[in-house]
């Protein structure tokens, strides 16, 4: 992969494009993250650290890591803004990634509790990374919000079915100047490479590894897959012909001059 | 074979015995059930009748393996492949409905169980539940914790690693009032990240003062949803008013709380019926509520103090496994707890299917924290225990159990905001 091809969130520059969820933790699945799928990012939900356990999540972050604290259990953007601020009491750092659900069963963002949530917290300074529905005019409402990214569900969270809503983040890809990172849903290298040839930025996942059958092995396929999918994307897709050959006799022959 | 639950104990006055023999025997001689008290809020939800509905046309011998078979294939299940779960005819599915549930499990809760601790602060009841050891006629120590001992229990159960607790009361407003119970919450949150109640149902805004107090999440037993079964097992006391108990999780959200639980005591009544009504609870309250977090148990009958007969009758391990698995699979996101009623085997089993949540260092006692945990003699007074406990086992041995068998123990995923 080209040196030069970094990921830059906030002004901050990564070399992976992989980011670690914080659905399903485990002190292996960290490790695997980390070396085998080349994670620099860790997604760290603020409520499990708020522990006192001879296990502390905090503990399992190696060094050199970056800490994306998240708000998971959040109903409100009042409740995010409250544990986006304990997450920095904590020490996590200032990047912070917003979850806020009203819904139990499928663990949907809520889009307009999402911008009123960055709005704020971006002007604390915080590197806001908001957990969206993809919706184009919501993107925009978040970008204009100072958010440092977007970050577009694939697929209900845990379900591993992939791009669900493909079209609609190539829309926000298409039309929002900051990076998509695509979260949630992606069950499969394969899926994962195909949201990035599509132009996502990075991928982030968590089931998809810790429900593997060899995670080691998974996690490394998670990194082939999303290079994969970066050099497609800089390269170029080729064309697709939609059906049979390229017209011999074009439409415009009849054209003289 | 029904249990026997009716025991006279030496020790009531020959008026009080008469009362008792009135009520066990002369339904004429017991409040109406169904009729709301003084006092208590009537809220308006057609919650109630869309379960009770679903439950009144329940026919468990109508379902056949295809049926089974099809609940088993669908993605996402409707309230007919529930009950075809929960029929005879699933239990020969019940390796297969283990598999699909331990799937669900995982990918909506990883490998993760939460531990808990319950915590009774008092054992004074007004009621007369045939089965429980707290009822009022049964000849018990009884005993409610001051503020000063309510603290010291916590201190040790804090001390032991514990950060969730469960606080729990015999059914006394007298005894135990809310601001009573309010008071040792705003105590709990100095020791625990994660503060619950299992008390008798009051009204919404007593509940919005207990989350103001720090409590977010609200466990009630309906016991039986079988109304008519249930008006002969509570026989005195505001518990008998079967539609307020019904109505407490709704009550319970309205006044602020994240979450609540729900469950029927599997053996007092048809145990299928049961556990379709409580998950048809959930399922009904959840789509008004959606933001709620829900979650169910499956307790059984068990023996009490002056009865050691009670037990679960036809709900054995298996029809439990069976109840739990289909409530996993039917509800992929709903937290399941078992509790210390069942064995150490089984705890480590379902631990793996389809449990979230599971008790360790119980005591369902009063005051006895600290003899229990140390092993020493307490000089202190003690009050007797609601039920007998199966799997005693230690918040250190729990742990270690639980991470033996491949799960990953976690003390706390909760913040209060």
């Amino acid at each position: 992969m080209d040196n030069q091809d970094k990921l830059i969130i906030g002004g901050h520059e990564f070399s992976s494009r992989f980011i670690l969820g914080s659905g399903k933790y485990s002190l292996n699945l960290i490790e695997s993250a980390v070396r085998d799928a080349g994670a620099e990012i860790i997604t760290l939900a603020v409520r499990r650290a708020n522990t006192k356990a001879q296990e502390n999540i905090l503990d399992f972050i190696p060094d050199g890591v970056t800490l994306l604290p998240n708000t998971s259990g959040a109903r409100t953007a009042e409740e995010a803004v409250r544990i986006a601020r304990l997450a920095r009491e904590l020490g996590c750092g200032d990047f912070v990634k917003i979850e806020i659900m009203r819904d139990s069963k499928y663990l949907l963002p809520d889009n307009q509790e999402t911008i009123k949530a960055t709005e704020i917290l971006a002007n604390e300074g915080f590197v806001v990374m908001p957990y969206m529905y993809p919706d184009l005019n919501v993107a925009r409402d978040l970008a204009n919000a100072g958010a440092a990214t977007i970050m577009p569900l694939a697929s209900p969270i845990g379900s591993n079915k992939g791009l669900a809503t493909r079209d609609f983040i190539q829309i926000l890809i298409d039309e929002v100047d900051l990076p998509v990172i695509v979260d949630a849903g992606i069950g499969r290298p394969s899926q994962a490479c195909e949201a990035m040839e599509m132009g996502a930025a990075a991928i982030m996942a968590n089931t998809a590894l810790a429900t593997a059958g060899d995670l080691p092995l998974m996690a490394s396929a998670f990194r082939q897959a999303i290079e994969a999918g970066r050099k497609a994307y800089l390269a170029g897709l080729g064309r697709v012909l939609t059906r049979g050959a390229s017209a011999s006799d074009p439409l415009t022959g009849f054209l003289r001059d | 074979m029904e249990n026997q639950f009716f025991v006279d104990s030496e020790f009531l006055s020959p008026a009080a015995l008469e009362k008792k023999h009135r009520l066990e025997t002369d339904p004429s001689s017991r409040s109406n059930h169904m009729e709301y008290r003084p006092g208590m809020e009537q809220i308006s939800s057609d919650v109630r009748d869309k379960v009770m509905g679903q439950v009144a046309s329940y026919d468990p011998s109508a379902y056949t393996a295809r049926d089974v078979r099809v609940a088993l294939q669908r993605e996402t299940l409707t309230p007919d492949d529930l009950k075809a779960l929960l029929s005879p005819a699933a239990e020969p599915f019940l390796e297969e409905m283990a598999q699909r549930a331990r799937l669900e499990t995982s990918k909506h809760f990883g490998n993760t169980v939460y531990l808990f601790t319950p915590l009774y602060i008092a054992n004074y009841c007004e009621n007369y539940c045939v089965y429980c050891g707290f009822n009022c006629y049964n000849h018990i120590k009884r005993m409610r914790l001051s503020m000063e001992q309510i603290e010291h229990e916590m201190k040790v159960i804090a001390d032991s690693g514990m950060e969730e607790i469960l606080i729990l009361t015999g059914e006394s407003r007298a005894m135990s009032d809310v601001e009573y119970i309010g008071e040792a919450c705003k105590l709990a949150r100095k020791y625990f990240r994660m503060v619950g109640v299992e008390i008798y149902p009051v009204n919404t805004d007593e509940y919005r003062y207990l989350h103001e107090c720090g409590v977010d999440y609200v466990t009630v037993f309906q016991e039986t949803y079988d109304a008519d079964k249930y008006e002969t097992l509570h026989l005195l006391g505001h518990k008998r008013v079967w539609p307020y108990r019904f109505e407490a999780q709704e009550r319970a959200l309205m006044g602020g709380m994240r979450g609540v639980g729900f469950s029927a005591l599997l053996g007092l009544s048809d145990f299928r019926k049961d556990a379709l009504a409580s998950a048809l609870h959930v399922y009904y309250l959840q789509r008004k509520y959606p933001q709620a977090e829900m979650s169910l148990s499956c307790p059984r009958l068990r023996p009490i103090i002056n009865n050691g007969e009670i037990n679960p009758l036809d709900v054995h391990e298996r029809q439990l496994c069976q109840v739990l698995c289909a409530y996993r699979i039917f509800m992929p996101f709903v937290g399941i707890t078992v509790s210390s009623r069942e064995s150490a085997s089984f705890r480590n089993g379902i631990a793996k299917i389809a449990a979230t949540k599971v008790s360790a260092g119980v005591s369902t006692g009063i005051g006895d924290h600290e003899s229990k945990y140390s092993g020493k003699e307490s000089d202190a007074a003690e009050g007797d225990e609601q039920f007998e406990i199966n799997d005693g086992r230690s918040l250190d041995t729990m742990y270690a159990d639980m991470a033996d068998e491949g799960l990953q123990p976690v003390m706390n995923d909760y913040l209060y905001v």
